[in-house]
């Protein structure tokens, strides 16, 4: 590797295609890629350490901080992992609410990776576009929890508030407005002879190898395994719906591209018929010993005070035990593992970030194409640092 | 009849008289200066994607002259630190921050920049003011996109009234001496 | 065909029978306990043989338990699309000597994996192609995430421990 006629080119830490700070150093014959040398940790925030320091509602803040792209995911599958060590099953509601929103947020980041690979390879207006829909989903999660994007929404049980006349009004909008916006995006790019030229058959991964790698979510559905954790292991009733899953061949960079544009459009058919069929019941189940009590009863009644007080000082223990629950998050299979012995923080919370686990792929992927084909198969990968790294 | 949507600003001080507008050197360069500063944007993780929304159609900052994102940094006037920085970064930012050139300014974006946020620990800076001299702070965790503006206007404001030799002062020097910054 | 828990505990136990320490039934998933010894022979076995066939690995992780004898510990989380059928397995191993021969020969995605478990708790995986830290930054003495260790920055000197909490 130490022949002179090989180049070694630093994708550095800070780089505008690099969507996130991972380094890359590549050893080149000219314009092809002979090796690559990955070095992340530039965001090592020691999720999993803090993690055993903090009670288990105060957790959902970190959650939301990992895959910040589409936060909602993040934090409805922590509660729902907490609700499988509790033992706690939630109403139809609730369930159907947390579909809505999670279908939502995997909508908001399928359209940041989509139209970020327009960017990287030169269409900057599939973005500017495709952004604007972005605040109107902004909008839903302020009406809903306050924030924009480290959303910190739901409960341990549920959700702190319902969804009001005015959310629903805003999502049927937004249902009735992206299609036309998607559709001039897809005019742009989905037949677009160059861009079709730049990313078929490039960085292309077979599905045998792709398992191996513990690939996961649509860089897995491309390369044409049909895995989603929505469909084998139901979650939240996803079990009620209809949905198919876009599955790809050759598992290239187009075919990521597809996917997840086709997965665009099977989670908007999903929260139209969620929406459509949202059943009547309350919006948070009893978990007394982390759902706050209502204030009327705090104020009034000395068991809601008492309750309240614990809640909020985090004295609360969960049962022992040890768990693993997944959701399919926007990247893959997002997994909790989670072992607590009794006290009010957990033992040991590890993280299954499928950032983590496909990007170490990434050497194999790119042996052998030139420059502008690694820098496109990366961005097409939807690697997100704060997952990456955590 | 509606109230217009701008605000007219005054011209700084100096003399006008018909076709000819006569003022000091240092207002005019930094009247120049404010209204066309090239960010440098270092966003690494969620202030990051706060930044591209605030660069995007609905919160533009490039109506304040910042259209053109310069991911140089010999070619940057203001270093844009969003996101948490760990220990594994820092010297990346210092090398980072030493290739930009004079008169260069430094805005600390969200919470985890200017203190280390909600990250208290051993592999996260705890602000980047440890390692590079910082001008203004927008805390937020992620601010939002007015709040970005609002810190981006405080810069501007900070250019306008910079002195044209700030580069050769005593305190500026001694500033960038206690960085370790040559 | 569906495998049931009794069915994969039998079969791994005519094939290993010293080395699978414990089973348990937790709520969600078998969970095997195997003796450091056969762990790669225990996962090859799962992996390859036609029945059981467990193709993906889902998460490798190390955990600590200073109470114990054996003190450090890695959990293998296996996974079988036919059926959706989840194992986990656990092998524990001494604090002075953190060695387990790694599996990387067999799923190539325990190679990050491995590196993550080897910087947060020391544990040494014979046989892995790059065994250095990935995470944290390389000067870093000490595994963070052992039970002996802070969550803060043990130099700090600004932030008060009073006031904050600890």
């Amino acid at each position: 590797m130490n022949d002179n006629r090989y180049t070694t080119l630093n994708l550095g830490p800070t780089h505008p295609a690099t969507h996130g700070i991972f380094q890359n150093v590549l050893t080149m014959d000219g314009e092809r890629i002979i090796d690559t040398e990955q070095t992340i940790g530039y965001i090592h925030r020691a999720f999993e350490k803090i993690a055993e320091r903090r009670p288990y509602y105060q957790i959902t803040t970190l959650t939301d901080r990992m895959n910040y792209c589409s936060s909602p995911i993040n934090n409805i599958g922590w509660q729902m992992a907490v609700e499988k060590l509790l033992g706690v099953k939630t109403t139809k509601r609730v369930d159907y609410m947390r579909i809505i929103l999670m279908e939502l947020a995997r909508i908001t980041d399928h359209l940041i990776c989509n139209s970020v690979i327009g960017v990287d390879s030169g269409a900057l207006t599939g973005f500017v576009y495709v952004f604007q829909e972005r605040e109107k989903v902004y909008e839903i999660y302020e009406l809903l929890c306050g924030a924009r994007l480290t959303t910190n929404v739901g409960r341990i049980g549920g959700f702190e508030r319902d969804f009001t006349p005015e959310v629903i009004k805003k999502i049927y909008e937004f249902l009735d407005h992206l299609p036309k916006v998607l559709r001039q995006f897809e005019k742009l790019l989905l037949r677009n002879r160059i861009f079709m030229d730049r990313t078929i058959r490039v960085g292309a991964i077979s599905a045998e190898r792709a398992t191996n790698y513990g690939f996961s979510g649509p860089n897995l559905r491309a390369a044409g395994v049909d895995y989603d954790v929505r469909v084998t292991s139901p979650y939240s009733s996803y079990d009620d719906f209809d949905f198919t899953i876009p599955i790809g061949s050759q598992g290239d960079t187009y075919d990521r591209f597809c996917v997840r544009q086709e997965e665009v459009w099977q989670s908007l058919k999903l929260i139209q018929n969620a929406l459509d069929n949202l059943p009547e019941g309350k919006y948070f189940v009893d978990v007394p010993e982390f759902y706050l009590p209502p204030k009327e009863d705090v104020y009034n009644k000395m068991e809601a005070l008492i309750w309240h007080f614990k809640i909020v000082m985090g004295e609360i223990g969960a049962p022992v035990g040890e768990i693993y629950h997944s959701v399919e998050a926007a990247n893959g299979e997002l997994g909790f593992y989670l072992v607590s012995d009794g006290g009010r923080t957990p033992y040991r919370l590890h993280f299954r970030r499928p950032c983590f686990i496909y990007y170490q792929a990434l050497p194999e992927m790119i042996r052998g194409g030139v420059l502008s084909d690694a820098i496109l198969t990366m961005s097409s990968m939807n690697v997100i640092a704060g997952e990456l790294d955590g | 009849m509606e109230a217009p949507n701008y605000i007219k600003v005054d011209p700084p001080e100096g003399y006008l008289s018909p076709g000819l507008f006569a003022t000091t050197f240092d207002k005019v360069v930094g009247l120049a200066r404010k209204n066309s500063i090239w960010p440098l944007p270092f966003a690494t993780s969620c202030c990051g994607i706060e930044f591209m929304a605030t660069m995007g159609a609905h919160y533009d900052l490039g109506r304040f002259g910042a259209e053109r994102l310069s991911f140089s940094p010999r070619q940057a006037d203001l270093l844009m630190v969003m996101g948490t920085i760990a220990k594994k970064m820092a010297p990346v930012v210092q090398q980072v921050y030493v290739q930009m050139a004079e008169p260069r300014w430094v805005i600390a974006v969200g919470a985890c920049a200017a203190s280390g946020g909600i990250f208290d620990t051993y592999s996260v800076l705890q602000g980047i003011d440890r390692i590079v001299p910082v001008d203004v702070y927008v805390p937020g965790c992620p601010p939002r996109p007015e709040q970005i503006i609002d810190g981006f206007m405080k810069v501007q404001e900070l250019v306008g009234k910079e002195s044209l030799r700030r580069r050769y002062s005593k305190e500026y020097k001694e500033l960038l001496e206690s960085y370790g910054i040559k | 065909m569906t495998m049931d828990n009794a069915f994969i505990t039998g079969k791994l136990k005519t094939r290993f029978t010293d080395g699978i320490l414990s089973v348990e039934e937790t709520s969600d998933m078998l969970t095997v306990g195997i003796a450091r010894d056969v762990i790669h022979e225990a996962i090859r076995f799962l992996k390859e043989n036609e029945t059981l066939g467990f193709t993906f690995l889902t998460t490798l992780c190390g955990i600590h338990y200073p109470d114990q004898e054996l003190q450090l510990g890695v959990v293998y989380h296996l996974h079988r699309f036919a059926d959706n059928t989840r194992i986990r397995i656990k092998t524990f191993m001494p604090l002075d000597n953190p060695v387990i021969p790694t599996v990387t020969d067999l799923f190539s995605a325990a190679n990050w994996m491995e590196r993550e478990t080897y910087d947060f708790y020391g544990i040494i995986f014979e046989g892995h192609p790059n065994l250095k830290r990935i995470l944290n930054v390389e000067y870093l003495d000490y595994f963070p995430m052992r039970k002996e260790y802070p969550l803060e920055d043990p130099t700090r000197e600004d932030k008060d421990n009073r006031f904050f909490g600890r």
